[in-house]
């Protein structure tokens, strides 16, 4: 399990802080499902789980959202188009785009937790007829810490998938709403009886997610989060990311609500 | 029974109350419209009403100096604007700005809390509801607060 070198073809300046890394795929056989991450490895400097946020429909591409928040982050965000990185993965489970089928689709993201999520989106829209409706509710910090803006703005013109955007802080300049994603879910057009949820943020917003959604008629059987450990190795032998009886490095970083049985609520775990 | 009626007894807020409750209520009600930009009520001013919102967006803002309006919240359509018409002193804590045209009902303070005195069933109808606006409101703001979308360092 060593890392590959990886050609960056191109760099994308997303946020102040938030880039997106082009690579070259590790192998001429490469593919990813949504929700798996790699693990990334700036030479010299170490290596960082990253969840990709390419389209799983295109092999071609390699494509990865970094937000610099510790010396390795700050390394990768630092690349430029021909520097090289190295890439062990894809690792980790997938959200449950088949168990969705035939179901309204709930997205419902925070801040750069529309990374991990963008793959997801991309496949319903490559498959929308073999889901219901599908929503996107996606809360950012204010309207200049948007992910993906033109992208967002792209999807908001479709007919065939509800956006709905909300900040945490904004002046009346912003013209959207203001307030947290879970005020949204009222606004969204779903079956609480068979819609199935996915859940990425940060882990406070997740849990005050999973309780608006369960209030709202979900059960947990249908809601899926994904996880943020300290991984390391990636395949589940070095249990630095142990999350109760998971390493959320191979049992995740997908995982369902019903399958956790609380270890989200379970402090210190 | 009048139409403000009908709306009101198949509307989630009101779910759970006796009819004769709903109409309570719905007496003390009235439709009005504001247009986008208007102000429908400002901070430290008299709060003697709360608006069932029908249409439209509200947001909620705090003047700051040297920022100017600040948005705390935003309300849509199926939501209520107002509790402090609940509590004395019976001031509005924030100023109340129309983003997009709104349609409303909006419910007389006074007569709401005279209702609710002179039949304490009602009262806790509508003191079960009110809370639970304020302990969602509440809620959101902790978050808020907490600032969890910014990077950890």
């Amino acid at each position: 399990m060593h890392p590959v070198p990886c050609r960056v073809r191109s760099v994308v300046r997303e946020l102040d802080d938030t880039f997106t890394l082009d690579l070259e795929p590790p192998s001429d056989d490469w593919s990813f499902v949504p929700g798996q991450f790699t693990m990334l490895y700036a030479f010299g400097v170490g290596e960082v789980p990253i969840s990709i946020s390419g389209d799983p429909g295109d092999p071609t591409r390699l494509v990865q959202t970094i937000r610099a928040v510790g010396p390795v982050s700050d390394a990768l965000t630092s690349v430029v188009a021909g520097d090289v990185v190295g890439v062990r993965g894809p690792f980790g489970t997938a959200w449950p785009m088949e168990f969705a089928e035939g179901r309204d689709l709930l997205i419902m993201t925070g801040g750069i937790g529309l990374a991990p999520l963008r793959p997801a989106i991309l496949h319903t829209l490559e498959h929308r007829d073999r889901y219901g409706n599908v929503t996107l509710l996606y809360g950012a910090r204010s309207p200049e810490d948007l992910l993906f803006a033109d992208q967002l703005q792209q999807w908001r013109g479709r007919f065939d998938l509800e956006v709905l955007i909300t900040v945490d802080h904004a002046d009346r300049m912003w013209r959207g709403p203001v307030g947290v994603v879970t005020s949204l879910i009222n606004r969204a057009s779903f079956d609480p009886e068979s819609a199935v949820a996915l859940v990425c943020g940060p882990e406070i917003m997740m849990r005050f997610t999973i309780q608006e959604l369960e209030r709202s008629g979900m059960t947990e059987d249908r809601l899926y989060v994904s996880m943020e450990r300290n991984m390391k190795c990636g395949i589940g032998l070095c249990g630095h990311c142990q999350l109760g009886k998971f390493f959320v490095c191979k049992d995740g970083p997908v995982l369902s609500c019903a399958a956790m049985t609380g270890a989200c609520w379970t402090r210190e775990v | 029974m009048s139409e403000l009626f009908d709306l009101l007894v198949e509307h989630p807020f009101f779910k759970g109350m006796s009819a004769e409750q709903v109409r309570v209520v719905a007496d003390t009600g009235m439709p009005v419209s504001y247009r986008e930009g208007e102000t429908i009520f400002s901070e430290g001013g008299h709060a003697d009403a709360c608006w069932l919102l029908l249409d439209g967006d509200v947001a909620l803002e705090l003047q700051t100096p040297g920022h100017g309006p600040q948005v705390m919240q935003t309300l849509h359509a199926g939501e209520i604007l107002g509790w402090a018409w609940m509590f004395p002193p019976y001031r509005w804590h924030f100023d109340a700005h129309v983003h997009s045209d709104t349609e409303t009902i909006r419910f007389d303070g006074p007569r709401l809390r005279n209702a609710a005195e002179a039949d304490p069933v009602l009262g806790y109808e509508l003191m079960k509801r009110f809370t639970r606006i304020l302990v969602d409101r509440m809620q959101s703001i902790r978050i808020q607060l907490l600032d969890v979308y910014s990077t950890p360092r």
